[in-house]
Protein backbone atom coordinates (compact mmCIF):
# COMPACT_ATOMS: atom_id res chain seq x y z
CA UNK A 1 0.00 0.00 0.00
CA UNK A 2 1.02 3.46 -1.27
CA UNK A 3 -0.51 6.90 -0.47
CA UNK A 4 -0.19 9.96 -2.73
CA UNK A 5 -2.07 13.17 -1.97
CA UNK A 6 -2.93 16.71 -3.74
CA UNK A 7 -5.24 19.10 -3.28
CA UNK A 8 -7.30 21.28 -5.46
CA UNK A 9 -8.91 24.39 -3.20
CA UNK A 10 -10.56 22.55 -0.18
CA UNK A 11 -10.83 19.18 -1.47
CA UNK A 12 -8.12 16.95 -0.44
CA UNK A 13 -7.26 14.36 -3.07
CA UNK A 14 -6.14 10.81 -1.77
CA UNK A 15 -5.01 8.30 -3.63
CA UNK A 16 -4.01 4.58 -2.17
CA UNK A 17 -2.43 2.13 -4.51
CA UNK A 18 -1.75 -1.63 -4.07
CA UNK A 19 -3.67 -3.48 -1.55
CA UNK A 20 -5.18 -2.71 2.02
CA UNK A 21 -5.81 -5.62 4.17
CA UNK A 22 -5.88 -6.80 8.03
CA UNK A 23 -2.09 -6.66 7.31
CA UNK A 24 -1.51 -2.93 6.41
CA UNK A 25 -4.83 -1.38 7.22
CA UNK A 26 -3.04 0.23 10.47
CA UNK A 27 0.00 1.68 7.90
CA UNK A 28 -3.13 3.07 5.89
CA UNK A 29 -4.77 5.04 9.03
CA UNK A 30 -1.56 6.03 9.77
CA UNK A 31 -0.99 7.78 6.48
CA UNK A 32 -4.10 9.16 6.62
CA UNK A 33 -4.17 10.62 9.71
CA UNK A 34 -2.06 13.90 9.05
CA UNK A 35 -4.46 15.10 6.42
CA UNK A 36 -7.30 14.54 8.90
CA UNK A 37 -6.17 17.50 11.05
CA UNK A 38 -5.60 19.49 7.62
CA UNK A 39 -9.62 18.78 7.45
CA UNK A 40 -10.88 19.29 10.85
CA UNK A 41 -9.31 22.35 11.30
CA UNK A 42 -10.57 23.64 7.62
CA UNK A 43 -13.83 21.84 7.03
CA UNK A 44 -11.91 20.71 4.20
CA UNK A 45 -13.81 17.88 2.23
CA UNK A 46 -11.68 14.40 1.01
CA UNK A 47 -12.00 11.95 -1.79
CA UNK A 48 -10.61 9.00 -2.30
CA UNK A 49 -9.27 8.09 -5.92
CA UNK A 50 -9.77 4.57 -5.79
CA UNK A 51 -8.16 4.26 -9.52
CA UNK A 52 -5.29 2.25 -8.15
CA UNK A 53 -6.34 0.10 -5.49
CA UNK A 54 -6.57 -3.74 -5.77
CA UNK A 55 -8.17 -4.90 -2.84
CA UNK A 56 -9.49 -3.39 0.33
CA UNK A 57 -10.55 -5.70 3.66
CA UNK A 58 -13.24 -4.98 5.99
CA UNK A 59 -10.08 -3.64 8.00
CA UNK A 60 -9.42 -1.14 5.43
CA UNK A 61 -12.92 0.04 4.89
CA UNK A 62 -13.40 0.69 8.88
CA UNK A 63 -10.52 2.92 8.17
CA UNK A 64 -12.61 4.95 5.89
CA UNK A 65 -15.30 4.73 8.51
CA UNK A 66 -13.34 6.33 10.80
CA UNK A 67 -11.91 9.17 8.15
CA UNK A 68 -15.59 10.05 7.74
CA UNK A 69 -16.59 10.36 11.73
CA UNK A 70 -13.61 12.55 11.71
CA UNK A 71 -13.72 14.68 8.58
CA UNK A 72 -17.79 14.63 8.94
CA UNK A 73 -18.85 17.33 12.18
CA UNK A 74 -16.62 19.97 11.07
CA UNK A 75 -18.57 20.00 7.80
CA UNK A 76 -16.25 18.23 5.96
CA UNK A 77 -17.68 15.22 3.45
CA UNK A 78 -15.91 11.85 2.37
CA UNK A 79 -16.13 10.66 -1.18
CA UNK A 80 -14.89 8.07 -3.40
CA UNK A 81 -14.33 7.61 -7.01
CA UNK A 82 -13.45 5.81 -9.73
CA UNK A 83 -13.03 2.46 -8.11
CA UNK A 84 -11.65 -0.72 -10.07
CA UNK A 85 -14.26 -3.75 -10.79
CA UNK A 86 -13.08 -5.41 -7.26
CA UNK A 87 -13.45 -2.65 -4.95
CA UNK A 88 -16.39 -1.53 -6.65
CA UNK A 89 -18.11 -5.04 -5.79
CA UNK A 90 -16.58 -5.31 -1.81
CA UNK A 91 -18.24 -1.94 -2.10
CA UNK A 92 -21.78 -3.00 -3.00
CA UNK A 93 -21.68 -6.56 -0.90
CA UNK A 94 -20.52 -4.51 2.33
CA UNK A 95 -22.95 -2.11 1.78
CA UNK A 96 -20.21 0.96 2.28
CA UNK A 97 -21.94 2.52 -1.30
CA UNK A 98 -25.06 3.59 0.62
CA UNK A 99 -22.31 4.84 3.07
CA UNK A 100 -19.64 6.89 0.98
CA UNK A 101 -21.16 8.71 -2.48
CA UNK A 102 -19.39 6.68 -4.90
CA UNK A 103 -18.47 8.74 -8.55
CA UNK A 104 -17.39 7.26 -11.46
CA UNK A 105 -14.37 9.46 -11.75
CA UNK A 106 -12.34 11.62 -9.49
CA UNK A 107 -13.72 15.07 -11.77
CA UNK A 108 -17.41 13.91 -10.83
CA UNK A 109 -16.50 13.46 -7.67
CA UNK A 110 -14.58 16.87 -7.03
CA UNK A 111 -17.62 18.76 -8.45
CA UNK A 112 -20.27 17.42 -6.48
CA UNK A 113 -17.67 18.34 -3.38
CA UNK A 114 -17.16 21.62 -4.13
CA UNK A 115 -16.86 24.26 -7.25
CA UNK A 116 -14.01 25.90 -6.01
CA UNK A 117 -12.26 22.43 -6.38
CA UNK A 118 -13.68 21.34 -9.62
CA UNK A 119 -12.55 24.50 -11.37
CA UNK A 120 -8.94 24.08 -9.99
CA UNK A 121 -8.97 20.12 -11.03
CA UNK A 122 -9.71 21.46 -14.20
CA UNK A 123 -6.77 23.64 -14.33
CA UNK A 124 -4.47 20.92 -13.56
CA UNK B 1 -19.98 -36.24 11.27
CA UNK B 2 -23.08 -34.60 10.11
CA UNK B 3 -24.61 -31.31 10.41
CA UNK B 4 -28.21 -30.37 10.50
CA UNK B 5 -29.47 -27.24 11.11
CA UNK B 6 -33.15 -27.11 12.79
CA UNK B 7 -32.97 -23.05 13.92
CA UNK B 8 -31.09 -20.22 11.20
CA UNK B 9 -32.71 -17.48 12.21
CA UNK B 10 -31.61 -14.55 14.86
CA UNK B 11 -33.37 -12.86 17.30
CA UNK B 12 -36.90 -14.06 16.78
CA UNK B 13 -38.58 -16.46 14.91
CA UNK B 14 -40.23 -15.48 12.06
CA UNK B 15 -42.78 -17.59 9.30
CA UNK B 16 -43.38 -16.23 5.38
CA UNK B 17 -46.95 -14.78 5.35
CA UNK B 18 -50.26 -15.28 3.24
CA UNK B 19 -49.47 -12.29 1.01
CA UNK B 20 -46.02 -13.58 0.89
CA UNK B 21 -46.95 -17.80 -0.04
CA UNK B 22 -49.61 -16.08 -2.88
CA UNK B 23 -47.63 -13.61 -4.41
CA UNK B 24 -45.05 -16.64 -4.99
CA UNK B 25 -47.36 -19.12 -6.33
CA UNK B 26 -48.71 -16.82 -8.81
CA UNK B 27 -45.02 -15.79 -9.55
CA UNK B 28 -44.32 -19.62 -10.28
CA UNK B 29 -47.55 -20.41 -12.23
CA UNK B 30 -46.75 -17.23 -14.49
CA UNK B 31 -43.25 -18.93 -14.95
CA UNK B 32 -44.95 -22.18 -16.10
CA UNK B 33 -46.31 -20.45 -19.21
CA UNK B 34 -48.66 -22.92 -19.18
CA UNK B 35 -46.46 -25.73 -19.33
CA UNK B 36 -48.28 -29.38 -18.66
CA UNK B 37 -46.89 -31.22 -15.33
CA UNK B 38 -47.54 -34.88 -14.86
CA UNK B 39 -47.46 -34.95 -11.23
CA UNK B 40 -45.68 -33.91 -8.41
CA UNK B 41 -42.39 -34.42 -8.93
CA UNK B 42 -42.10 -32.92 -12.84
CA UNK B 43 -43.42 -30.11 -10.59
CA UNK B 44 -40.77 -30.10 -8.43
CA UNK B 45 -38.25 -30.61 -10.42
CA UNK B 46 -39.41 -27.34 -12.60
CA UNK B 47 -39.16 -25.18 -9.38
CA UNK B 48 -35.94 -26.30 -8.96
CA UNK B 49 -35.25 -24.10 -12.29
CA UNK B 50 -36.24 -21.08 -10.42
CA UNK B 51 -34.52 -18.85 -9.11
CA UNK B 52 -32.91 -19.60 -5.42
CA UNK B 53 -35.54 -16.72 -3.49
CA UNK B 54 -38.52 -18.16 -5.26
CA UNK B 55 -39.95 -21.40 -4.36
CA UNK B 56 -37.04 -21.99 -1.29
CA UNK B 57 -37.53 -21.02 2.14
CA UNK B 58 -34.61 -20.26 4.10
CA UNK B 59 -37.14 -21.27 7.76
CA UNK B 60 -37.44 -18.96 10.81
CA UNK B 61 -36.70 -20.82 13.67
CA UNK B 62 -34.09 -19.33 15.83
CA UNK B 63 -31.10 -20.79 16.71
CA UNK B 64 -30.60 -24.71 16.87
CA UNK B 65 -27.97 -26.77 15.12
CA UNK B 66 -27.41 -30.46 15.58
CA UNK B 67 -24.13 -32.18 14.97
CA UNK B 68 -25.01 -35.59 14.41
CA UNK B 69 -21.95 -38.29 15.19
CA UNK B 70 -21.62 -41.14 12.51
CA UNK B 71 -24.02 -44.11 12.68
CA UNK B 72 -27.17 -45.46 11.81
CA UNK B 73 -29.76 -42.27 12.65
CA UNK B 74 -32.11 -44.74 14.38
CA UNK B 75 -29.75 -46.27 16.87
CA UNK B 76 -28.74 -43.13 18.05
CA UNK B 77 -29.11 -42.39 21.60
CA UNK B 78 -26.19 -39.52 22.10
CA UNK B 79 -26.98 -36.26 20.53
CA UNK B 80 -25.05 -33.50 20.41
CA UNK B 81 -26.86 -29.67 20.08
CA UNK B 82 -26.08 -25.92 19.59
CA UNK B 83 -28.50 -23.87 21.65
CA UNK B 84 -32.22 -24.30 22.39
CA UNK B 85 -33.89 -21.72 19.49
CA UNK B 86 -37.47 -22.38 18.64
CA UNK B 87 -35.55 -24.53 16.04
CA UNK B 88 -35.23 -27.53 18.81
CA UNK B 89 -38.84 -28.10 18.90
CA UNK B 90 -39.07 -29.82 15.30
CA UNK B 91 -36.12 -31.77 16.39
CA UNK B 92 -37.66 -33.10 19.62
CA UNK B 93 -40.79 -34.18 17.56
CA UNK B 94 -38.69 -35.79 14.99
CA UNK B 95 -37.08 -37.83 17.36
CA UNK B 96 -39.94 -39.07 19.64
CA UNK B 97 -41.39 -40.06 15.84
CA UNK B 98 -38.21 -42.19 15.55
CA UNK B 99 -37.40 -43.60 18.88
CA UNK B 100 -40.77 -43.41 20.53
CA UNK B 101 -41.28 -42.08 24.19
CA UNK B 102 -39.17 -44.67 26.03
CA UNK B 103 -36.12 -43.13 24.13
CA UNK B 104 -33.40 -43.27 26.95
CA UNK B 105 -30.96 -40.50 25.74
CA UNK B 106 -28.70 -38.33 26.59
CA UNK B 107 -28.73 -34.54 25.23
CA UNK B 108 -25.39 -32.72 25.27
CA UNK B 109 -26.49 -29.32 24.42
CA UNK B 110 -23.88 -26.37 23.86
CA UNK B 111 -25.21 -22.86 24.85
CA UNK B 112 -23.52 -19.66 22.37
CA UNK B 113 -25.15 -17.69 25.34
CA UNK B 114 -28.28 -17.29 27.42
CA UNK B 115 -30.13 -14.58 25.52
CA UNK B 116 -34.21 -15.30 24.75
CA UNK B 117 -33.65 -16.79 20.89
CA UNK B 118 -31.35 -19.42 22.07
CA UNK B 119 -32.89 -20.94 24.73
CA UNK B 120 -36.95 -20.16 23.92
CA UNK B 121 -37.18 -23.64 22.53
CA UNK B 122 -36.58 -25.59 25.47
CA UNK B 123 -39.81 -25.49 27.18
CA UNK B 124 -41.39 -27.19 24.03
CA UNK B 125 -38.38 -29.73 23.30
CA UNK B 126 -40.35 -32.54 24.63
CA UNK B 127 -37.69 -35.38 25.07
CA UNK B 128 -37.13 -32.96 28.31
CA UNK B 129 -40.07 -33.84 29.93
CA UNK B 130 -39.58 -38.08 29.70
CA UNK B 131 -38.31 -39.38 32.43
CA UNK B 132 -35.11 -41.99 31.31
CA UNK B 133 -33.58 -39.06 29.19
CA UNK B 134 -30.63 -36.71 30.56
CA UNK B 135 -30.30 -33.13 29.19
CA UNK B 136 -26.75 -31.75 29.98
CA UNK B 137 -26.66 -28.10 29.19
CA UNK B 138 -22.73 -26.44 28.87
CA UNK B 139 -21.82 -23.72 28.54
CA UNK B 140 -19.41 -20.47 29.17
CA UNK B 141 -21.74 -18.81 31.43
CA UNK B 142 -22.35 -18.98 35.02
CA UNK B 143 -26.28 -18.40 35.53
CA UNK B 144 -26.96 -21.43 32.89
CA UNK B 145 -29.49 -22.96 35.65
CA UNK B 146 -30.76 -19.61 36.59
CA UNK B 147 -31.78 -18.35 32.79
CA UNK B 148 -33.86 -21.73 32.49
CA UNK B 149 -35.07 -21.84 35.51
CA UNK B 150 -36.35 -17.77 35.01
CA UNK B 151 -37.47 -18.83 31.56
CA UNK B 152 -40.20 -21.63 32.77
CA UNK B 153 -40.97 -19.86 36.03
CA UNK B 154 -44.74 -18.01 36.51
CA UNK B 155 -46.14 -15.81 35.08
CA UNK B 156 -44.00 -16.99 31.70
CA UNK B 157 -44.90 -20.63 31.65
CA UNK B 158 -47.02 -22.94 33.13
CA UNK B 159 -44.29 -25.93 33.67
CA UNK B 160 -41.86 -24.92 36.18
CA UNK B 161 -38.14 -26.71 35.58
CA UNK B 162 -37.67 -28.56 38.20
CA UNK B 163 -41.13 -30.33 36.92
CA UNK B 164 -39.43 -31.98 34.37
CA UNK B 165 -39.52 -35.50 33.79
CA UNK B 166 -35.48 -35.68 32.30
CA UNK B 167 -32.46 -35.64 34.53
CA UNK B 168 -31.06 -31.85 33.84
CA UNK B 169 -27.39 -31.09 34.42
CA UNK B 170 -25.54 -28.00 33.80
CA UNK B 171 -21.85 -27.63 33.38
CA UNK B 172 -19.90 -24.58 33.28
CA UNK B 173 -16.75 -25.09 30.62
CA UNK B 174 -14.03 -22.83 30.69
CA UNK B 175 -13.10 -21.04 27.53
CA UNK B 176 -9.63 -22.36 25.50
CA UNK B 177 -9.46 -25.54 27.25
CA UNK B 178 -9.97 -29.05 25.74
CA UNK B 179 -12.75 -31.24 26.61
CA UNK B 180 -14.04 -34.73 25.60
CA UNK B 181 -17.56 -34.75 25.59
CA UNK B 182 -19.95 -37.47 23.38
CA UNK B 183 -16.78 -38.45 21.55
CA UNK B 184 -15.69 -34.84 20.51
CA UNK B 185 -13.12 -32.63 21.20
CA UNK B 186 -14.68 -29.55 22.18
CA UNK B 187 -12.98 -26.03 22.64
CA UNK B 188 -14.93 -22.42 23.65
CA UNK B 189 -13.95 -19.08 23.11
CA UNK B 190 -15.24 -15.93 24.55
CA UNK B 191 -16.59 -13.64 21.66
CA UNK B 192 -17.86 -10.22 22.04
CA UNK B 193 -21.37 -9.85 22.54
CA UNK B 194 -23.53 -8.42 24.88
CA UNK B 195 -23.04 -10.36 28.63
CA UNK B 196 -20.73 -12.29 26.59
CA UNK B 197 -20.89 -15.38 24.07
CA UNK B 198 -18.86 -18.33 23.53
CA UNK B 199 -18.05 -19.82 20.17
CA UNK B 200 -17.25 -23.54 19.95
CA UNK B 201 -15.28 -25.37 17.86
CA UNK B 202 -15.48 -29.34 17.76
CA UNK B 203 -13.50 -31.88 16.34
CA UNK B 204 -13.80 -35.65 15.34
CA UNK B 205 -11.74 -38.09 13.60
CA UNK B 206 -9.88 -34.82 11.62
CA UNK B 207 -12.98 -33.48 11.00
CA UNK B 208 -13.87 -29.71 12.58
CA UNK B 209 -16.80 -27.87 13.11
CA UNK B 210 -17.25 -24.47 14.41
CA UNK B 211 -20.47 -23.00 15.69
CA UNK B 212 -19.70 -18.97 16.40
CA UNK B 213 -22.62 -16.83 16.54
CA UNK B 214 -23.96 -13.34 18.28
CA UNK B 215 -20.50 -12.51 17.88
CA UNK B 216 -19.25 -8.97 16.99
CA UNK B 217 -15.54 -8.24 15.43
CA UNK B 218 -14.53 -5.38 15.21
CA UNK B 219 -10.96 -6.80 13.93
CA UNK B 220 -8.97 -3.82 15.05
CA UNK B 221 -6.41 -5.45 17.34
CA UNK B 222 -4.21 -7.51 15.85
CA UNK B 223 -4.97 -10.63 18.66
CA UNK B 224 -8.62 -10.67 17.83
CA UNK B 225 -8.00 -11.12 14.49
CA UNK B 226 -5.55 -14.29 15.41
CA UNK B 227 -7.86 -15.38 18.04
CA UNK B 228 -10.35 -16.33 15.57
CA UNK B 229 -8.37 -17.14 12.51
CA UNK B 230 -6.48 -19.82 15.27
CA UNK B 231 -10.06 -20.92 16.40
CA UNK B 232 -11.56 -21.11 12.67
CA UNK B 233 -8.16 -22.87 11.65
CA UNK B 234 -8.97 -25.45 8.69
CA UNK B 235 -12.48 -26.23 10.06
CA UNK B 236 -14.20 -27.99 7.25
CA UNK B 237 -17.49 -26.07 8.32
CA UNK B 238 -17.57 -22.33 10.21
CA UNK B 239 -21.36 -21.57 11.81
CA UNK B 240 -20.76 -17.59 11.41
CA UNK B 241 -23.10 -14.90 12.73
CA UNK B 242 -23.67 -13.25 9.19
CA UNK B 243 -26.80 -10.79 11.03
CA UNK B 244 -25.56 -7.54 9.16
CA UNK B 245 -23.72 -5.79 6.56
CA UNK B 246 -20.85 -4.91 7.16
CA UNK B 247 -21.59 -1.28 6.47
CA UNK B 248 -24.05 -1.72 8.98
CA UNK B 249 -22.06 -3.70 12.02
CA UNK B 250 -19.62 0.24 11.80
CA UNK B 251 -22.29 2.39 11.46
CA UNK B 252 -26.11 2.04 12.88
CA UNK B 253 -25.44 -1.39 14.65
CA UNK B 254 -22.14 -0.69 15.95
CA UNK B 255 -21.94 -2.54 19.69
CA UNK B 256 -25.09 -4.65 18.59
CA UNK B 257 -23.36 -7.89 18.61
CA UNK B 258 -22.95 -8.96 15.49
CA UNK B 259 -21.24 -9.89 12.64
CA UNK B 260 -21.37 -9.72 8.99
CA UNK B 261 -20.65 -11.71 5.65
CA UNK B 262 -18.03 -10.07 4.82
CA UNK B 263 -15.91 -10.59 8.28
CA UNK B 264 -16.94 -14.56 7.63
CA UNK B 265 -15.35 -14.70 4.42
CA UNK B 266 -12.39 -13.03 5.26
CA UNK B 267 -11.90 -14.65 8.56
CA UNK B 268 -12.52 -18.19 6.83
CA UNK B 269 -10.55 -17.20 3.96
CA UNK B 270 -7.35 -16.61 6.60
CA UNK B 271 -8.21 -19.90 8.67
CA UNK B 272 -8.30 -21.52 5.72
CA UNK B 273 -11.55 -23.19 6.23
CA UNK B 274 -13.68 -25.00 3.25
CA UNK B 275 -17.08 -23.95 4.41
CA UNK B 276 -18.85 -21.36 5.53
CA UNK B 277 -22.12 -20.97 6.73
CA UNK B 278 -23.99 -17.74 7.19
CA UNK B 279 -26.41 -17.99 9.93
CA UNK B 280 -28.64 -16.05 12.60
CA UNK B 281 -30.36 -14.39 9.63
CA UNK B 282 -31.91 -11.06 10.27
CA UNK B 283 -35.70 -11.76 10.81
CA UNK B 284 -36.74 -8.97 8.68
CA UNK B 285 -34.93 -10.13 5.68
CA UNK B 286 -37.16 -11.83 3.35
CA UNK B 287 -36.15 -15.14 1.49
CA UNK B 288 -35.06 -13.21 -1.86
CA UNK B 289 -32.83 -10.87 0.37
CA UNK B 290 -31.20 -13.90 2.24
CA UNK B 291 -30.40 -15.49 -1.30
CA UNK B 292 -28.66 -12.11 -2.50
CA UNK B 293 -26.84 -12.30 0.11
CA UNK B 294 -25.69 -15.83 -0.47
CA UNK B 295 -24.85 -14.90 -4.02
CA UNK B 296 -22.77 -11.77 -2.89
CA UNK B 297 -21.18 -13.40 -0.33
CA UNK B 298 -20.40 -16.71 -2.82
CA UNK B 299 -18.86 -13.78 -5.52
CA UNK B 300 -16.94 -12.13 -2.57
CA UNK B 301 -15.39 -15.08 -2.17
CA UNK B 302 -14.32 -15.48 -5.83
CA UNK B 303 -12.42 -12.77 -6.40
CA UNK B 304 -11.06 -11.99 -3.21
CA UNK B 305 -9.68 -15.95 -3.82
CA UNK B 306 -6.13 -14.83 -4.56
CA UNK B 307 -4.96 -18.57 -5.17
CA UNK B 308 -6.00 -20.05 -1.91
CA UNK B 309 -8.25 -22.96 -2.59
CA UNK B 310 -12.27 -22.33 -2.82
CA UNK B 311 -14.24 -21.85 0.18
CA UNK B 312 -17.94 -22.40 -0.55
CA UNK B 313 -20.21 -20.52 0.78
CA UNK B 314 -23.64 -21.28 2.36
CA UNK B 315 -26.41 -19.22 3.40
CA UNK B 316 -28.17 -21.63 6.43
CA UNK B 317 -31.41 -22.57 6.34
CA UNK B 318 -34.19 -24.73 8.54
CA UNK B 319 -33.67 -28.67 7.19
CA UNK B 320 -30.15 -27.90 6.09
CA UNK B 321 -27.97 -30.91 6.24
CA UNK B 322 -23.89 -30.73 5.88
CA UNK B 323 -21.86 -34.08 5.67
CA UNK B 324 -18.63 -33.52 6.47
ZN1 LIG C 1 -29.13 -14.47 18.92
ZN1 LIG D 1 -27.52 -12.70 21.57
Amino acid sequence: MALSTSRCADVLLLRPKGRIDHNNAEEFADAVKPYLADCKAGGDSLIFDLSELEYISSAGLRVLMLVSKNVGPNGGKVALAQPQRVVGEILQISRFKYVFPIHDTVAAGIAALSPDAAAAYART
Amino acid sequence: MRVRFWGTRGSLPVALTAAELRMRMARALVAARGRKFSGQREAESFLDELPRGWAHTWGGHSSCVQIELDGPRDQAREFVLCDLGSGVRRFGQELLATLGRDMRCTFHVFMSHLHWDHIMGFPFFTPAYLPGNTVRIYGGHANLRAAFERQQDAPSFPVPLSALGARLEFVQLEPDRRYDIAGLNVKAKLQRHSGGSYGFRFERNGRAVVYSTDSEHTLEAREEIDGFVDFFRDADLVIFDAMYSLADVMTVKADWGHSSNVVGVELCQLAGARHLALYHHEPIFGDERIAEIEAETRRLEEITRAGRSPLQVTAAWDGLEIEL
